[in-house]
């Protein structure tokens, strides 16, 4: 049985690590508020790029690459992570998703390669050599679009050029508090609009096929940017949720431990009578 | 006097929503005004300044790429960033503007010269909104 002061050390780092996690539960919830506030902000914009860009697609027959399904000789994947540990399954689930998109559908390295969002999913693609085109590690916690409008847009521009003919992003979405759902969407080309919540009519200044050549790489952008803002309230509230059965699991520890110890508290005062019992007795 | 609707939304959230006269605004090919009833509309814009009418007065936003729609009592502006003349940050878009501008004057070639224009151009945008 280990010693009164080995328990009692146990005791009091446990007690330290649950005030680290617990001071860590209650920033990632602080943080996880903005987050969803900064998504919400994002929603009539992102509305309205769909409306107006599904309108344009629903009523002209001027046509866009960005619309046209061509023959998928490479396939881009952006995948979204943390650039931290300690969020749960947050990061795991995303690069075993990713890797299992990519086992299924790829033969040689050459058919696919990866934006990768985040220092895990930079980590994962030099480990495992996965090609990566970009990476971007270090984003703030609220990233603002601007921060994001260089690698989306490039992104974006590989499509154009050709260097990829299929763009797939992978991303935590943000269902609630405590639940987040890997997501796969196909950003480009752009299939299945939802064109039912657009009725008006609209001229076009010059023509649609200029609007459309301007707004689609836009509305391509604000997706992969919508994206990342759901994947960062995920990411606050995975990170919050594991912090929390953290504090929980140290909580439970701490209770078992001075069970423990009180207990050989108590077996050593009782040991302590004994012998002076057994001493006084023996003297008489 | 007849009113419409403007509202001004970015990414990062709307901007402005509120009652003006005439709205002009500088579209891909050429200088638009849009009056109350203007038929449905939409044109994308440049990289440029926004004035918004009313009797009280104008206001002036600086607004970076997006585009322009409108409808006969309101007219909606997506831009990927718009500000107004209060919220711009002088000494940033200054310093912006002379980064752009050594770039182009540099004559390396790995320099993305188009970037560098934009850059230019949305700089000095923001300082043209901010000083007038």
């Amino acid at each position: 049985m280990a010693s009164l002061r080995d328990i009692k050390k146990r005791i009091d780092s446990t007690t330290k690590m649950k005030k680290i996690t617990k001071a860590m539960e209650m920033v990632s919830a602080s943080k996880m508020n903005k987050a969803e506030q900064n998504a919400k902000a994002f929603v009539p914009y992102s509305e309205k790029m769909q409306e107006v860009v599904a309108s344009i697609a629903k009523n002209t027959d001027a046509s866009h690459p960005m619309l046209q399904t061509r023959e998928v000789k490479k396939t881009g994947y952006i995948a979204i992570t943390a650039d931290s540990g300690l969020a749960g399954a947050y990061n795991a689930n995303i690069l075993r998703n990713l890797r299992n998109t990519i086992e299924q559908n790829h033969k040689s390295s050459d058919e696919y390669t990866v934006i990768a969002i985040g220092r895990m999913a930079v980590d994962f693609c030099k480990k495992r050599n996965v090609p990566m085109a970009r990476s971007i590690i270090g984003l703030p916690d609220q990233p603002s679009f601007a921060t994001i409008k260089d690698i989306a847009s490039e992104t974006v521009q590989m499509y154009s050029d050709g260097e990829i003919d299929r763009l797939v992003i992978i991303y935590n979405h943000y269902v609630s508090a405590i639940s987040q759902v890997v997501t796969t969407n196909q950003l480009l080309p752009i299939e299945n609009m939802d064109v039912s919540g657009s009725s008006s009519q609209y001229e076009y200044e010059p023509g649609e096929e200029q609007i459309l050549a301007v707004l689609l790489p836009q509305y391509a952008e604000s997706l992969i940017y919508g994206a990342l803002l759901d994947a960062k309230a995920s990411e606050h509230a995975a990170r919050m949720t594991a912090m929390r059965s953290a504090s929980d699991n140290a909580s439970d520890l701490i209770d078992g431990l001075s069970l423990t110890y009180n207990r050989a508290r108590q077996a050593a005062i009782t040991q302590e009578i004994t012998e002076i019992v057994g001493g006084a007795s023996a003297l008489e | 006097m007849k009113t419409l609707t403007v509202s001004v939304v970015t990414p990062d959230g709307p901007v402005l929503e509120d009652t003006y006269e005439m709205v002009s605004c500088k579209a891909e090919n050429g200088e638009l005004g849009i009056l109350p009833g203007h038929i449905p509309l939409v044109a994308p814009l440049s990289i440029s300044a926004v004035r918004l009418k009313r009797e009280s007065g104008e206001e002036k936003l600086a607004i970076n790429g997006g585009f322009l729609e409108v409808r006969p009592d309101k007219v909606t502006i997506l831009a990927q960033s718009a500000e107004k003349p209060l919220d711009i940050d002088v000494a940033r878009a200054q310093a912006a503007k002379e980064r752009a501008e050594r770039r182009l004057q540099s004559k390396e070639d790995h320099i993305d010269r188009v970037r560098a224009e934009l850059a230019l151009r949305r700089a000095a945008n923001r300082l043209n909104v901010a000083q007038s």
